[in-house]
């Protein structure tokens, strides 16, 4: 581990071999009590020079994690290969498709284009934390009914950024749902559907 | 990926001492320019200076300016009620840009800064001298249909990608710095450079410095705006050209106007001579075509953008016209 606060981290093989085998999350009880604490309280160089993961509270979909994760995970990544929650789709992975859309403390979010760690302290919210336990959730219901969808693969990403698009009061017509919508791209061009499915929810009235 | 450390500093001169002393360090705020670099590999800093957790979210009066913080996202820009009265052209630029949720994740600090979308430069197989000096330009004979019509040099012929800064280049914005020797402000038309033999840099910013803030002065551009952007769809595309006009009106009258030009060079092209012919000229659609001429002055095109020597100025044109119209 490198402790010096103003070297960059050394990349002999040994190293990396070990970063590869050891699992990205690593228990924070690992890590002594005092550090964790001032990492939290200020996240300052020093401290960070001492971790090759940094901690992260996040959480997801109502749980709380206390994680640590190596600086360039995704948020993406992070939901899909660390937390088994891979309702969330990758797509591009350089924000040109929608496919990893979540919310971040109420708001949508391409999950690829951020790190994780940039997120500490917030809500995460993915499409597996829509429904109501057995209830679908209105934007769900909404896009099954209208076949909202073919293949399925970009409808998580569709799902949450449509959720967010009433939210934000940006469902008012159809011409400003299709731009609100713009950012999440259906290949199997859904997308009269889609915009139906979410007219429906907006014009129903329900809470979303 | 490579690996990098990463920092999240409260205080902003911890911020700025982290970047001046090391460089291979970067700031980062929404990271959707930088961490899509990152995964390309066209950029790889070994340090990252997250500056999410400094107060520069604000949006404020302050004097007869809005000052809006570095921090304050494209989103929350485009919906506050202040920009929405004062400014309207920056409205309609931010919306004109990306998509709702990259806006939610987009800082007005990065915006500015973000990095040309040459695919020379995004391609680390092909030469490059914006992303490695002395490689040569791919796109100079290479295929330049995105490519530069003003400013460029035989080093570069990338243009700024940006639509927010279109706007504020128009409405004589200044941008507000903090760094290493202390406090200083810039002219919008000044931060971004032409790429001359160094078209590495993209700006006239310092190592180290930290965009605070952006003032945006009021004016008389509060109803006849537009910022118009053409591109190959609908929405969610860097633009071919874009233009933004704001007229001031007396009657029909022109008493003042603002013009810029964007995706025609690399930084946002203000059009100080085409305003200053608008002025005391009726607002009709020969006055903007006389408009559109000045524009033009010494515009030159490469193999594949002649197309932009008829596009730009019909968009600005197309501005112009529904500008008055609003
Ligand atoms: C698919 C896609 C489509 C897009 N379409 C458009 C479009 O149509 N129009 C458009 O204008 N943009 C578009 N964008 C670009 C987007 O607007 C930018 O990526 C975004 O504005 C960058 O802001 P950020 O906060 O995420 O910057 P970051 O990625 O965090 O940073 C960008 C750069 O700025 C530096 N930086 C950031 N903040 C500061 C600061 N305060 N002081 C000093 N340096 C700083 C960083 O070091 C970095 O070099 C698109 C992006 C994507 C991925
Ligand atoms: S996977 Fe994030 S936008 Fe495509
Ligand atoms: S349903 Fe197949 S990509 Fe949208």
């Amino acid at each position: 581990m490198n402790l010096e606060s103003d070297k960059p981290a050394q990349h002999d093989e040994a190293r990396r071999y070990f970063l590869k085998q050891s699992s990205l999350l690593t228990a924070l009880a690992l890590v002594p009590g005092p550090v964790v604490q001032a990492a939290s309280a200020q996240f300052d160089e020093t401290v960070a020079a001492a971790f090759e993961k940094v901690p992260l509270k996040l959480e997801v979909n109502g749980k709380k994690y206390k994680l640590k994760v190596e600086p360039r995970t995704t948020l993406l990544d992070l939901l899909r290969e660390n937390l088994n929650l891979n309702g969330t789709k990758k797509g591009c992975d350089y924000g040109q498709c929608g496919a990893c859309t979540v919310h971040v403390d109420g708001q949508r979010v391409n999950s690829c284009l951020s790190f994780a760690v940039m997120h500490d302290g917030k809500k995460v919210t993915t499409i597996e934390g829509l429904a109501d336990a057995d209830k679908l959730h209105p934007m769900q219901a909404a896009f099954v009914k209208h076949d909202g969808f073919q293949c399925g693969y970009c409808t998580p990403g569709q799902i949450m950024s449509a959720v967010a698009c009433v939210r934000e009061g940006h469902a008012d017509s159809e011409g400003e749902i299709r731009e609100y919508m713009s950012g999440n791209i259906c290949r199997c061009g859904a997308y009269t559907n889609i915009v139906a499915a979410i007219q429906e929810v907006k014009n129903g009235g329900q809470k979303v | 990926m490579n690996q990098f450390n990463y920092i999240r500093p409260s205080k902003q001169q911890a911020a700025i001492d982290a970047v001046a002393k090391d460089g291979n360090a970067k700031f980062i705020a929404g990271g959707t320019n930088l961490v899509d670099l990152m995964k390309r590999g066209v950029m790889a800093p070994q340090k990252l200076v997250d500056i999410n957790r400094l107060p520069l979210t604000k949006i404020e009066r302050q004097g007869n300016a809005l000052r809006i913080g570095a921090l304050a996202l494209n989103s929350t820009v485009a919906d506050d009620r202040q920009v929405r009265e004062r400014q309207p052209l920056l409205v309609q630029a931010i919306n004109a840009g990306a998509s709702a949720q990259l806006r939610n994740m987009a800082t007005t600090g990065g915006n500015m800064l973000q990095r040309t979308r040459c695919p020379y430069f995004y391609d680390t197989a092909m030469p490059c001298n914006k992303r490695e000096p002395g490689t040569g330009c791919g796109a100079l004979e290479g295929i330049n249909r995105m490519h530069a019509i003003f400013g460029f040099s035989d080093k570069c012929i990338a243009v700024h990608p940006s639509d927010m800064s279109v706007a504020l280049v128009a409405l004589d914005a200044t941008v507000l710095v903090s760094g290493p020797k202390g406090d200083r402000r810039i002219p919008f038309t000044d931060l971004h450079r032409l790429p001359g033999d160094a078209p590495e840099k993209d700006t006239t910013l310092e190592p180290g410095e930290l965009i605070t803030a952006v003032d945006v002065p009021d004016g008389p551009f509060t109803k006849h705006v537009s910022y118009y952007k053409v591109r190959e769809r609908a929405s969610y595309a860097f633009a071919l050209v874009s233009a933004a006009a704001a007229l001031d009106l007396d009657g029909t009258t022109i008493k003042s106007a603002r013009l810029a030009f964007g995706s025609v060079a690399h930084k946002p092209w203000r059009l100080t001579a085409a305003e200053q012919m608008l002025v005391g000229k009726p607002a009709t659609e020969e006055t903007f075509r006389q408009a559109a001429a000045v524009a033009m002055q010494g515009a030159k095109a490469f193999k594949h953008n002649e197309y932009k020597l008829k596009l730009a100025p019909n968009t600005l044109i197309q501005a112009l016209k529904t500008a008055a119209a609003a």
